[in-house]
């Protein structure tokens, strides 16, 4: 019986790594990893040695050292005497604060101005066009100038609300303040307070806060399982019972009371020595800020909004009334669920640019990370290298934990095709 | 009954619609007045409208654009619309327009950066617009190689030489191919074009360089000795013409400063026409007595020049002495005394480099990047950087969708990092640490260690991208090249990319856009585009406490830039969209 | 091998800045430009006119010094650098000598390894506030809020003032002068807080000049001067002479006007005769022609006509020359012995 010819031994030449498609690719990537290898370590090379020449070793030991200097917005309790590790903490606080309002305000504004731009009304289309184009033209960077100068040139200074015919007045009876150094607006004040909780020793958590949120989240709870109930009997007998001012009582009863029980009030600001005092001081370099950053992102998201609502087909909501479903129901069952596949992920992804955005803070000295460690504490360091990577590793945080945000929405609104 | 019909036998004649469905009457009910919402968001949309022009109206109209400082300006707009009135100092970019634009590029070279950016666009638009002559693409791969030449200066050999290195590897390739095996080629070929740039074109440069020297040296010198002669009158003329006419214009400052006092303190009909003629007549001795200035920091630009270089030459000879005593020297010597003799030699060598580098210069003369600013210096930045990072998206994108798990991990580490850190970060390395990252010794610019860093990060952004159009192409496209047999680079070259960047172009214009725009970030390192140089003319006494003219101006100027690219873009993504139906 | 592997690289795209060498001079004088780092734009002391040229006290000093090493003043280019890259570029090379009004501290000595080269200004950390405000005390200033410019060491004087009085105040950190001047003028600030010579000359840019006080408290020193890296003496030297030559030239009354005069043959002043050259060596001994000093003195005159020039009480920064004055007139401006 013939054999089958063995199929010849390969043997192994030094040729085959090339010329083989079995060993090819292996060749290329042990080539690529070798050549990112050693380019990594020349740069690390080169860097040791600059830094060993300029005498100034890679370490960390400066961040627990005393920052000295101020900073005037911080969400957890900071003076001078902290370390510049402290310092670096507020500014990140102070970041995630203004990317979230931001968003927050772009958002909404953006979603308005997408419909709008689809309004059948003229001069309300052309308004919004021009505000889209107008926005997004220009540098962010330019706007937030542009905005800080508007809010100082144009609102008055705390001065101005002195005297007997002030040149100023606060609004909603005494007690909002707009002034070019920022808004004050009107505080929780609690005369029965609990006290603080210390985390971990480093800042404190207001207990009246937690106790609110507690009873918010128990609330909620109960109310869902009312609802649930409510969905239950409707499936069971096609009849809904009526349950909202039960789902009314049950969040809004126990806050009230929990508040009562705090002795709960407002502290309104006051206008004392060169500020006012009291209240809570939002800066104007806070509001210039966000602004400016919401402003601008909002005519992208406007866009997005647009392409979102344009790209569901005609079909689509002919369909929905051919099956005999309300204008409403069409939007909220239909339209929306399909625009928000399109949507949610160009939108995330304008939320990342803000919040990278968000560090020209700098430009109108609002304390962000770019701020205290990319800025003062860097400065006054002279830790350039260290600095700069504990910024970069931050940021390049924040922007993952954005991104697995989208991974898993779009996983989760993926459409399932056969 | 059957008589009897519903049925209208004559139709009735066409009747005009109702005057309120046609016309403008109509235009205005369909589209503003349709129903109680839109009249309200019309009447709030007119009152909004209303509000702002009332606001900036008076503001633009009552504005200054001859006067030479802000204090100037307020009285000009006092004395020509009221002492109430409030007007824009326009007058500040009328003074300094050329500066936002041009930054301190050399003002007799102006034409370098207009030539450059006119020829940019004649190499881009049979890219970008394709009812163009195809011939015309035979231009634009020659733009990256000219266009720095002529931002930048220098001789022409480096240009022509780094182009040749391209045609080396064309050739190497071709002959690779033919002989021994196309796998092989196209490494080969690249790394015979990198040992060309990096070890060929400098010394051919030099060489030529030297030997063009050499014939030109007692040329150059007697020219130098006589501009070095020559120019000092020329100077002192000048200080004389500067020192009369500034008399003048002093004694017609000061009368009219009088006269602006007169005004503040009686407002007249005489005393505000007495101020407005006066600013007016000043403007022409003003401009007579600036273009002096301008003549004389030229001349002395000059002179400077012809100096060094005099010095240079006429030490040449000892320089070269020097050089052939100490290389005698140093082949004998050993130890310390050797690394001592070497620096002097170095030193010595650079002086030497120098002087033939500037007689044998055969080019352009070479501008410093640190002499960009303003508008050209934003529109360097992102050329460059959407330019070189083209070619570096396009392998990111690739090798983000190779099958390859090493390289693809790196091109996704990269490119997630990348986009994950914000541009001033960036900018940070960029300034403060880009020279750590280098051998120790190597420094080059700012603006140069900028245009890396913004490269890096548009290419980030251009793999992705590029990336999206990869995605677009449909999977027969892919399975029609394996079929065809093409390996891997042809089936790139040949069916994919071609496609792929096609679909692109949209994206790749908004990364353009984009990164033009955040080129204002540079500012914050302290390089003085547009933004940074308004912080600088604010420095000025005159212009001191000037904001909303210099942001207008520049915001108006990106508008228009990044604008006209937008539609651009628009225009293309339509032509597209049709392409596919 | 590797180094030269990217040098080549550089030198392809034709680009390649000078390579920071031991010693400067021999880069300086190779090159034929002097890198001089200055203010982005502070009134007074370094602003750009319409052709482009910078002009200024710091600008002064840095023409000087290009006068000594290469004869003339024209020869440099000039690099804006922030609060936050001037010491950065300085380290890596990219300029010769920083003259931006820089305060000169222990840390930036030692830590940073710099060579200050002497005082240009002595100046100190000073308050200004709306007169309307009613304050004559910088301790009044309780709950004030106060503008400050970042990456100095304003802020740091200002954090140690209000806690050594143990009063409060509500800090608006803001990148440049013009900015903090826009807010100043608003009232986003009750007090602007910098340099004494900085108010003085934003306050006279103001359009009501006289509204406005500075506070008589001075909360610091600020001895402002050039500076260069540590490791090239020779080069420090230079820098250092070249300022003392300004310094020495008006105490002995050299003038940009009779300086040609007092040159061309020696003077019966002996110190005169060394600092210009025309007697000793000392031009030799810093590796200078004879005739540096007068190149230095040239090229905006003495430190008396510099001051008075741009930032002295005929110009609109209006700063009286107190501290600045010459020993003999009581001030601290006192250049060692040209001998």
């Amino acid at each position: 019986m013939s054999t089958i010819s063995n199929s010849p031994k390969a043997e192994f030449r030094l040729s085959m790594l090339i010329y083989d498609t079995r060993y090819r690719s292996m060749t290329i990537q042990v080539v690529a990893l070798m050549a990112f290898m050693l380019m990594a370590a020349w740069i690390i090379n080169n860097t040791a040695q600059n830094l060993a020449d300029l005498g100034k070793p890679i370490q960390f030991g400066f961040l627990t050292e005393s920052a000295q200097y101020d900073i005037n917005q911080s969400l957890i309790e900071y003076d001078n005497q902290d370390s510049h590790l402290r310092a670096s903490v507020v500014g990140l606080l102070n970041t995630l604060l203004v990317a979230v309002l931001g968003c927050a305000l772009a958002t909404v504004l953006g979603v308005l101005i997408g419909v709008l731009r689809l309004s059948t009304n003229w001069l309300v289309a052309r308004i919004m066009t021009v505000y889209v184009e107008m926005f997004r033209n220009v540098p962010v960077l330019l706007w937030i100038v542009f905005v800080m100068a508007i809010l100082i040139e144009s609102l008055p200074q705390p001065r101005a609300f002195r005297g007997e015919n002030p040149e100023a007045s606060m609004l909603f009876g005494d007690s909002v303040a707009l002034t070019n150094r920022g808004f004050y607006i009107p505080e929780p004040l609690f005369s029965r307070p609990l006290g603080d909780l210390s985390v971990l020793g480093a800042f404190n958590v207001s207990l009246e806060f937690l106790v609110i949120v507690a009873v918010l989240v128990v609330s909620f709870f109960v109310s869902g399982v009312i609802r649930k109930r409510a969905d239950r009997i409707q499936n069971e007998t096609g009849i809904r019972p009526t349950t909202w001012y039960l789902r009314l009582v049950v969040i809004v009863l126990p806050v009230l009371a929990v508040l009562i029980a705090l002795g709960f009030h407002v502290g309104k600001p006051e206008l004392k020595g060169f500020n006012f005092q009291g209240g809570i001081h939002m800066r104007t370099s806070l509001i210039a800020l966000w602004l400016a950053l919401s402003f601008y992102t909002a005519a992208f998201i406007a866009e997005i909004v647009r392409g979102g609502i344009l790209a569901i087909s005609r079909g689509q909501s002919e369909a929905a009334a051919a099956l005999g479903l309300r204008p409403k129901r069409i939007m909220s069952l239909v339209i929306l669920p399909q625009a928000m596949r399109v949507i949610i992920p160009p939108l995330i992804s304008q939320y990342l640019n803000l919040t990278k955005n968000s560090s020209l803070a700098i430009a109108v000295g609002y304390m962000d990370i770019t701020g205290t460690l990319g800025g003062i504490t860097m400065n006054q360091t002279g830790r350039e290298l260290e600095c700069v990577l504990l910024l970069m590793l931050v940021y390049l945080t924040i922007s993952l934990i954005i991104s697995l945000v989208m991974n898993w929405y779009n996983d989760r609104v993926k459409l399932v095709e056969r | 009954m059957s008589n009897l019909s519903y049925v209208r036998t004559e139709m009735l004649g066409e009747q005009s619609p109702p005057g309120t469905a046609i016309g403008i009457v109509g235009w205005l009910r369909a589209n503003l007045f349709s129903n109680w919402l839109n009249t309200i968001l019309t009447l709030v949309s007119l009152v909004f409208i209303y509000q702002v022009f009332a606001a900036i109206l008076p503001w633009l109209i009552h504005s200054s654009w001859t006067a030479n400082s802000l204090q100037e300006c307020r009285a000009q707009v006092d004395a020509a619309y009221g002492m109430a009135a409030e007007g824009g100092c326009w007058a500040v970019i009328r003074e300094r327009y050329l500066q936002l634009v041009f930054g301190f590029y050399p003002s007799e070279l102006y034409w370098r950066p207009i030539l450059a950016f006119g020829l940019t666009l004649v190499a881009l638009a049979p890219i970008l617009f394709t009812a163009l002559p195809r011939k015309m693409l035979w231009l634009s791969p020659f733009a990256p190689f000219v266009v720095p030449w002529l931002l930048w200066g220098g001789t022409v050999w480096v240009p022509l030489l780094v182009v040749a290195g391209l045609g080396l590897a064309y050739v190497v390739t071709r002959v690779l191919s033919s002989h021994v095996s196309g796998l092989l080629a196209v490494p080969v070929a690249a790394l015979v074009a990198i040992l060309w740039w990096l070890y060929a074109v400098m010394p051919v440069n030099d060489a030529v360089t030297a030997m063009i020297a050499n014939q030109r040296i007692p040329d150059v010198s007697a020219d130098m000795r006589d501009k070095v002669e020559i120019l000092p009158g020329e100077i002192a003329a000048l200080d004389a013409q500067i020192a009369a006419l500034g008399q003048t214009v002093g004694r017609a400052e000061a009368e009219k400063d009088a006269l602006v006092s007169a005004l503040e303190a009686a407002e007249t009909e005489a005393a505000r026409t007495a101020v407005l003629s006066a600013i007016h007549e000043l403007r022409g001795p003003r401009d007579a007595l600036a273009a002096l200035e301008k003549q004389r920091l030229v001349r002395n630009e000059e002179l400077s020049r012809a100096r060094t270089l005099l010095a240079g030459l006429e030490a040449l000879p000892e320089n070269r002495t020097t050089r052939e005593t100490l290389l005698a020297q140093l082949a004998n010597a050993t130890g310390a005394a050797r690394g001592d003799l070497e620096a002097r030699l170095a030193t010595v060598d650079n002086r030497i480099a120098s002087v033939v580098k500037e007689v044998g210069r055969v080019g352009l003369i070479p501008v410093e990047s640190r002499r960009f600013g303003g508008f050209m210096l934003s529109i360097t930045i992102g050329l460059v950087a959407i330019t070189a990072s083209l070619p570096i998206g396009v392998m990111l994108a690739l090798g983000r969708q190779s099958d390859l798990l090493i390289l693809r991990a790196i091109c996704v580490g990269f490119i997630e990092f990348i986009r994950g850190v914000p541009l001033i970060t960036l900018l940070f390395v960029a300034s403060v640490l880009l020279n750590y990252f280098l051998p120790p010794g190597t420094s080059f610019d700012i603006i140069l260690r900028v245009m890396i860093m913004v490269t890096l990060f548009a290419s980030a952004y251009m793999a992705e991208v590029i990336r999206g159009g990869l995605a677009a192409l449909p999977k027969g496209q892919y399975e029609a090249a394996d079929a065809l047999g093409l390996d891997y680079w042809k089936a790139q070259r040949l069916i994919i990319m071609p496609q792929a960047l096609k679909i692109s172009i949209p994206g790749i214009v908004s990364t353009f856009i984009g990164v033009f725009k955040d080129t204002t970030l540079v500012s914050i390192i302290g390089l003085l585009d547009p933004l940074g140089l308004s912080n600088a003319i604010r420095a000025n006494t005159a212009w001191n406490g000037i904001v909303w003219e210099l942001y207008g101006f520049i915001a108006l100027m990106f508008f228009v830039f990044c604008f006209s690219m937008s539609r651009y873009s628009m225009y293309l993504e339509r032509k597209l969209r049709t392409g596919h139906r | 091998m590797k180094k030269s592997v990217i040098l080549g690289a550089l030198t392809v795209a034709g680009l390649l800045a000078g390579a920071a060498g031991a010693a400067t001079l021999d880069d300086v004088k190779a090159r034929g430009k002097l890198n001089c780092g200055i203010n982005t734009g502070l009134v007074g002391f370094a602003a750009p006119d319409a052709n482009g040229e910078w002009s200024g006290f710091d600008v002064a000093y840095c023409r000087a010094l290009a006068g000594a090493v290469l004869g003339d003043p024209s020869a440099i280019e000039f690099v804006s650098l922030t609060g936050k890259t001037r010491f950065t570029a300085l380290a890596s090379g990219e300029i010769d000598a920083l003259s931006r009004n820089t305060t000169w501290t222990l840390t930036r000595d030692v830590d940073l390894k710099f060579t200050f080269v002497g005082v240009n200004y002595y100046d100190g950390q000073g308050f200004m506030v709306p007169k309307a405000l009613g304050v004559t005390s910088a301790k009044e200033l309780d709950g004030a809020t106060v503008c400050i410019q970042t990456g100095t060491t304003t802020e740091l004087n200002l954090a140690d003032f209000f806690r050594t009085n143990n009063i409060s105040y509500e800090p608006v950190p803001i990148e440049t002068n013009a900015e903090a001047q826009q807010q100043f003028l608003a009232g986003a600030c009750d007090v602007y807080t910098t340099d004494a010579s900085g108010l003085a000359a934003t306050r006279a840019t103001f359009e009501n000049p006289g509204d406005y006080a500075i506070l008589p408290e001075i909360i610091s020193k600020e001895p402002l001067g050039p500076l260069v890296r540590h490791g090239d003496d020779g080069w420090a030297d230079i820098a250092r002479w070249t300022l003392n030559a300004l310094i020495a030239a008006e105490e002995l009354g050299v003038t940009s006007a009779n300086i040609d005069e007092m040159a061309a043959a020696p003077t019966s002043n002996p110190e005169i005769n060394r600092l210009l050259g025309t007697e000793g060596n000392m031009g030799e001994m810093l590796g200078l022609p004879a005739d540096w000093a007068v190149k230095a003195i040239k090229a905006g005159g003495n430190y008396g006509e510099i001051f008075e020039k741009y930032i002295g009480e005929t110009t609109p920064v209006g700063l009286a020359r107190g501290l600045n004055a010459q020993w003999t007139n009581g001030g601290l401006m006192y250049a060692p012995p040209f001998r």
